[in-house]
């Protein structure tokens, strides 16, 4: 076991069991506090796969503003937290095997690209898959990003078209949470 | 094998992705199911970082970058529409949201 082993088994158990958390937990609270342990616990995977810029963007997006706008939520609608119904609808078995057979396809999807990797990368970049020789890539990521987000040939267009979405979302969500006349008076 | 190759962080992230659908499908309250797909979509996000390492090609992590921004404004219009419902329905559990049911 390498050292780099043991941190990678510690964040995915640590990131796992956060998950199930979310999915089990009956407070509504608590499972948000776990959301956000999960959301540490991938960031933690961005690190390891050297993407430090995607590390802070989802600290920042995921952990700063998304988690807290979901207690915002949560307690705007505090009846539901003490509530003594089950926390499940009662499709459990349904909902197994859906889950199950998903997980099998992906799963099985996720092994047919380990034949078509391997080729795709001799074509491209000479590696070792996972091996420190792709540092000098890592190391001017940042920059590659934003000079992919700003140049004609890369991305600029869906970075605008995002720009737009986001003024759209902030508008209607706005609008749509905006209190009707009437309960305003009440 | 003593490197941390790409199929453990993919088979986590197949994991992770399963977890979260269990939420969406099993869980009753909106808010809950919000968080899962949260989670489903931090999961193709990792799946996509990791082959971004793996092919040495930054194409998956400016992908990361546009679904971290689409889930941001999608968290946001999402809740303002539980927070209008909780305020018309006096409850978010998806069972009570059967109005479009014939």
């Amino acid at each position: 076991m390498t050292t780099d082993q043991v941190i990678f088994i510690i964040l995915s158990v640590f990131t796992l069991g956060t998950a199930l958390l979310v999915v089990t937990l009956r407070n509504l609270f608590h499972a948000a506090l776990a959301l956000m342990a999960t959301f540490l616990g991938v960031a933690g995977l961005y690190v390891m796969l050297d993407a430090g810029f995607l590390a802070a963007a989802q600290l920042l997006v995921y952990i700063g503003a998304i988690s807290i706008l979901l207690i915002f939520a949560i307690m705007m609608t505090r009846r539901l937290m003490n509530t003594t119904e089950s926390a499940f609808n009662s499709q459990g078995g349904a909902s197994l095997v859906t889950a199950v057979i998903g997980f099998l396809v992906i799963a099985w999807a996720v092994s047919q690209f380990s034949r078509v990797l391997p080729q795709v990368v001799q074509k491209q970049v000479d590696m070792k898959p996972m091996s420190p020789d792709v540092i000098p890539y890592i190391q001017s990521s940042v920059a590659a990003m934003g000079q992919a987000f700003v140049d004609p040939n890369g991305f600029v267009l869906p970075f605008e078209i995002a720009s737009v979405l986001l003024l759209a979302g902030l508008i209607g969500a706005i609008i749509v949470a905006w209190p009707k006349a009437e309960d305003e008076e009440s | 094998m003593s490197e941390v190759t790409i199929e453990w962080y993919i088979a986590l992230s197949v994991v992770l992705f399963t977890i979260g659908s269990l939420g969406v499908l099993l869980r009753r309250n909106a808010i809950i199911i919000f968080m899962s797909v949260e989670m489903m979509l931090n999961s193709a996000n990792l799946a996509f970082v990791s082959f971004a390492r793996y092919l040495g090609n930054l194409d998956g992590q400016v992908l990361v970058f546009f679904v971290i921004t689409v889930a941001a404004a999608e968290v946001a219009v999402g809740l303002a529409l539980i927070v209008a419902i909780f305020r018309t329905k006096k409850s978010i559990s998806i069972d009570d949201l059967n109005l479009l049911k014939g």
